[in-house]
């Protein structure tokens, strides 16, 4: 951090970088609403404002592309099913009583323990590392898959590969069993199955 | 000073279309709708054929009271509206008008035209679990379960033309275009065109709001002004969605001939007459059933939009 401190300073920040500690501090904030408020679907809202402050954080470090990318999958995709999942399910107006968690200390341990662990990881990563924010976008469209396709192919292509995993995984869980007689089994029967299906 | 200047003109000009488009396109299927049943529809506000209608629509709209239910999620509820319009304002920036009239030229403009329009979405399912209204929960479930559907078709088919131009940005795809990209695309267009009306609600896909069965959809409960805005967005979609297929699919600004000058007038003629396909597809078919819908998304458009895709980068190798 030194060096970047002497070449550059951090008592004169420019707009950019005074615009990205108060989005930070916004999304730091709806985040902790996030997991700590009463109300289940308020909860989801809330991350529609803690996944869009990150994809204002991307736009301000000029990584346009990965900005969109995050309003479309986390924001378009991710809060729609969750809100999806919570109003087939269960979502009352108001508070939920079991919107609790015995866990709570535990969850923040964890949770604790992994943001430090990202944040030493970053830093230690980037110690000196500086982006000009002015001139040419750096986090451009074909900036981004150069660095993919050219750096980080391996990586990628086992994501992809651990995704259509899960994709076949959720297949195989949500299908019925084959065998099981489609309507009305015989009493001995369902009880029989509900153990095994509960197990899958 | 010049450039404050600029941004200030830009943002007026963008802010004037999204005034002006929704309602001519309200007023156009109010006409259109009327013409292919047979009667007059409305007639006599303003004069010739009933042109201020949509203006004395506004008045009524703004005149009546502003509830919001006893039982209500009040902040939400109220939020919903403006959640839901906001993101085709935003979408307009991007799209360009003719070769060198866009609000904004972005890097990555066909992701950030879909994302956002995807935001839009989630004032509608708001508006559904805020109500404290089965029928509104009913139709946010159903708005839910169509967005993750036709997402997915249309954003394949939206890859397949950024495939072919080799950038995301929508004045570089228009720059690319030639004539033959339309044959080229136009399995990818029509997916995106049927994806992109199924986001909006529109018939044959208007089953989150059937009124025959859940009343009014996600936005039963709603009144006055709030309930004038969702309908606002709904005409911003259309027109949204109809720039966006001309641009991708049909060569926006290009036509054949007068392209020097004219080009701003060979978009709106396609916008417009794109316009008129939803009007008339809303006169003509019947609504979709529920389990129809997925169908319809999951085995049809997903499989044709992936085949549109294949075509797309096995022509662009053997071209290059």
């Amino acid at each position: 951090m030194t060096l970047a401190a002497a070449s550059h300073g951090f008592l004169t920040p420019s707009g950019v970088e005074i615009a990205f500690v108060l989005v930070g501090i916004v999304t730091f904030g709806a985040a902790l609403i996030t997991v700590t408020t009463r109300q289940l679907v308020h909860a989801a809202l809330w991350l529609v404002v803690a996944l869009g402050g990150i994809a204002v954080e991307y736009l301000l470090l000029t990584a346009e592309f990965i900005a969109w990318v995050q309003v479309l999958i986390y924001v378009g995709s991710v809060v729609v099913l969750l809100l999806f999942g919570l109003m087939l399910t269960k979502a009352p107006i108001g508070r939920s009583p079991d919107a609790d968690s015995g866990n709570r200390r535990a969850a923040l341990a964890v949770a604790v323990a992994s943001a430090a662990a990202l944040v030493w990881v970053v830093v230690d990563a980037f110690r000196a590392t500086w982006i000009t924010l002015g001139g040419a976008a750096q986090g451009s469209t074909e900036a981004s898959g150069r660095t993919l396709f050219q750096y980080w192919v391996l990586p990628f292509e086992a994501l992809s590969v651990l995704l259509l995993a899960a994709l076949v995984g959720a297949i195989v869980l949500s299908r019925r069993n084959p065998e099981a007689p489609p309507a009305a089994p015989a009493p001995g029967a369902a009880t029989a199955r509900a153990p095994r299906e509960e197990q899958r | 000073m010049s450039d404050v200047l600029d941004i200030v003109v830009r943002l007026l000009a963008i802010f004037v279309a999204f005034l002006v488009f929704p309602l001519v396109i309200g007023q156009t299927e109010h006409k259109v709708m009327a013409h292919m049943q047979g009667r007059l529809g409305p007639m006599y506000a303003g004069g010739f054929h009933g042109w201020a209608q949509l203006v004395a629509d506004g008045v009524k709209f703004a005149q009546k009271e502003d509830i919001v239910p006893a039982g209500a999620d009040r902040r939400v509820f109220q939020l919903a509206p403006a959640v839901a319009l906001l993101p085709y304002l935003l979408v307009l920036a991007a799209i360009p008008l003719g070769p060198h009239t866009v609000g904004r030229d972005l890097d990555a403009g066909i992701f950030f035209v879909l994302a956002v329009m995807g935001v839009g979405v989630l004032g509608s399912i708001m508006a559904g679990w805020a109500s404290a209204n089965k029928f509104s929960l009913l139709g946010g479930l159903r708005t839910a379960a169509q967005l993750l559907a036709y997402e997915l078709p249309m954003l394949l088919a939206a890859a397949s033309v950024a495939m072919a131009a080799g950038t995301l940005s929508l004045p570089g795809i228009l720059e690319g275009f030639h004539w033959w990209w339309v044959p080229w695309q136009i399995v990818g267009g029509v997916v995106f065109f049927v994806a992109g009306l199924a986001e909006l609600q529109r018939p044959p896909f208007d089953m989150p709001v059937a009124d025959s069965e859940i009343i009014f959809g996600a936005y039963t409960e709603y009144t006055g002004l709030r309930f004038a805005l969702f309908l606002l967005a709904e005409y911003a979609g259309i027109v949204v969605l109809c720039a966006l297929t001309s641009v991708l699919f049909l060569g926006g600004w290009h036509g054949p001939f007068g392209a020097a000058g004219l080009g701003w007038l060979w978009m709106v003629l396609k916008t417009v007459v794109l316009a008129f396909v939803v009007i008339w597809l809303r006169v003509t078919y019947p609504r979709l059933r529920e389990d129809q819908l997925q169908k319809l998304a999951w085995t049809a458009l997903i499989p044709l939009a992936l085949a549109q895709i294949a075509l797309t980068g096995v022509i662009k190798v053997v071209i290059s």
